[in-house]
């Protein structure tokens, strides 16, 4: 499993209900179910993710989270998790406002694009970085809004949400030396856990 | 992917009165049901298919080798289909108040010994849902492993799934609303208006006239039609095709579309096949559903007492029951924080969507009927 799907369960209580925007083929809802026993809901658009996520026994919900989330209550979940979709909304930040008025804590998580290697690939060559982890060319491309560590602390603090933790994957660790020093810099994946 | 193959309906006499919603009794019916696959040791497989307005016992298979259709659902069940009977003992039955051999209007009245032809009493959902609940007892079945219904059968479903909630594990809901539009209304009522009006129908007694509304009833079949195929089904099936004559000038014959045929041949099958009364009765309840009605309009509170996970799914050109109902009953069940699953599939052809084959559709089917198997195997492991 991604590294940062592993860090989000220590951040979930048992027996809570969990909504996971973008769940994908539900993996994180599958391990959340097993091992905390939650009520666990995916919002999912792609249509095989979602057979997928039917196949293993998961409640998934057809939606597209560009078109809104107010058919959820307010307070109406513990938990609203969102892995690696951020940078694919048209509304990131509304989508992270309404994430707030849904669920009493979330749980967000985004490829950094202040990485060193997107820093000097732009620098060196010029243009858009393609990597392993990010393979789209610009014009062709889910990721439509990157950011970076530094620029989703100053959103959060511009929207007085509270970071109750944050933890910055690189590679396979999430606690060198580097990333500690200079997550921005050095960090692959932010996992960020907050709340209003 | 093989078929049920020949198929015998088999009928039961309930002689116990059954109470309806109207407020009158039915002393005694019949229903006429068949099954597919086998009954496991438990009763733990039993999976109740509900039929919509013009639907019956007959889903799956052939009942003489050289029946021109299978069942009205043999897509979807059969084995190794997406309701498996090689997993699954799948029970279809005719409900009562329709025209294929269950108690109905065309039924002996035993006060008259007539037809009851329009005197038959007027059902509303939850009826049908107490007699399959006898059914059910006459099967010995405790619970359904699912209850799956498209349209008028997937209020039955959800309708089973608020009156007999431990009766039910699993509740599929396809191509269904909580209560009708009232442009779905509107429609109904124009069906009806044209069955009324047929100087054929004798207040609902051309039984004992020796005739049928066969105009009107053939009337109400193509509204019906059009309205259950979206504009680009339709274009894409008939477009402008001709079947007799020609556009070109200097022809004088009348030229006929294949639509204009489609609709006629379906209007004519249908004006002897089915029973105007029987028509009138179920588009009736179809408009009186009102799901959440006894529950303060409040569908949320509706579904609070509800024990069995759901499956919803609509279709995109489905204009008679569109994703927007579907996502209402969505909605609604993720308030009262109830396990459900919702699909949206992209397929042309309308409300027919929800019985013609499709690949997505036939995949969230399986794959949702694939995991009841995978709970029960799991549950008897333990």
């Amino acid at each position: 499993m991604r590294l940062d799907l592993q860090l989000i369960p220590q951040w979930i209580k048992q027996n809570t209900n969990v909504l996971d925007l973008g769940c994908g083929d539900g993996k994180l809802l599958s391990v959340l179910t097993r091992t905390k026993n939650v009520y666990g809901l995916g919002v999912e658009i792609d249509s095989e993710q979602i057979s997928l996520c039917i196949a293993e026994g998961l409640n998934v919900v057809e939606q597209d989270l560009n078109d809104g989330l107010s058919n959820f209550e307010n307070d109406s979940f513990d938990t609203v998790v969102m892995t690696h979709a951020l940078q694919t909304l048209r509304n990131p930040h509304l989508v992270l406002d309404e994430m707030l008025r849904i669920g009493k804590e979330c749980i967000v998580t985004f490829p950094n694009f202040g990485h060193w290697r997107c820093r000097l690939y732009l620098m060196l060559k010029g243009r858009m970085p393609v990597s392993k982890f990010l393979p789209y060319s610009w014009y062709d491309t889910p990721n439509i809004h990157f950011c970076t560590i530094r620029d989703f602390d100053a959103l959060c603090h511009e929207k007085n949400i509270k970071i109750k933790h944050r933890v910055v994957v690189a590679g396979e660790s999430t606690d060198g030396l580097l990333t500690r020093l200079c997550p921005n810099l050095f960090g692959l994946t932010a996992v960020y856990h907050i709340s209003k | 992917m093989s078929s049920v193959g020949i198929v015998s309906p088999q009928s039961h006499y309930f002689d116990q009165p059954i109470d309806l919603a109207c407020g009158r009794t039915l002393p005694a019916y019949e229903l006429v049901y068949e099954t597919y696959g086998q009954l496991n040791a438990d009763a733990s497989n039993a999976v109740l298919i509900c039929h919509a307005l013009s639907g019956h016992h007959h889903a799956a298979g052939r009942h003489h080798p050289d029946d021109k259709h299978p069942g009205w659902w043999d897509a979807y069940i059969g084995p190794g289909k997406p309701i498996d009977t090689n997993k699954f003992f799948v029970v279809s039955l005719n409900n009562i108040g329709g025209c294929h051999g269950s108690t109905g209007p065309t039924s002996i009245n035993p006060d008259t010994g007539k037809p009851w032809g329009a005197d038959f009493p007027p059902l509303r959902c939850r009826d049908w849902v107490n007699t399959q609940y006898r059914l059910m007892q006459l099967l010995h079945i405790e619970q359904w492993a699912a209850v799956i219904g498209g349209s008028l059968g997937g209020m039955q479903a959800m309708r089973w799934s608020l009156m007999y909630p431990e009766c039910v594990r699993h509740c599929v809901v396809i191509a269904s609303a909580m209560k009708l539009s009232t442009q779905n209304i509107a429609f109904n009522e124009v069906a009806r208006q044209a069955i009324l009006s047929d100087p054929e129908f004798h207040d609902g007694h051309y039984l004992e006239h020796n005739t049928l509304p066969k105009q009107g009833l053939r009337l109400a079949r193509m509204v019906g039609h059009i309205t259950y195929l979206s504009e680009d089904g339709m274009k894409e099936k008939f477009g402008r095709e001709l079947k007799t004559g020609s556009l070109d000038l200097g022809h004088s014959d009348e030229a006929e579309f294949q639509i204009e045929s489609y609709l006629r041949y379906q209007g004519d099958s249908f004006s002897t096949a089915f029973d105007a009364n029987s028509y009138i009765l179920m588009t009736k309840a179809l408009d009186m559903f009102d799901l959440a009605n006894d529950y303060g309009d409040d569908p949320v509170a509706a579904f609070k007492g509800a024990l069995c996970d759901y499956l919803i799914v609509s279709f995109t050109t489905d204009w008679r029951f569109s994703p927007q109902r579907s996502r209402e009953i969505v909605n609604a069940m993720i308030a009262a924080h109830k396990p459900v699953s919702y699909a949206e599939i992209d397929a042309n052809f309308g409300h027919d969507a929800f019985l013609i084959p499709h690949s997505r559709y036939e995949t969230v089917l399986r794959n949702y009927l694939q995991r009841i198997v995978k709970e029960n195997e799991d549950k008897s492991c333990a």
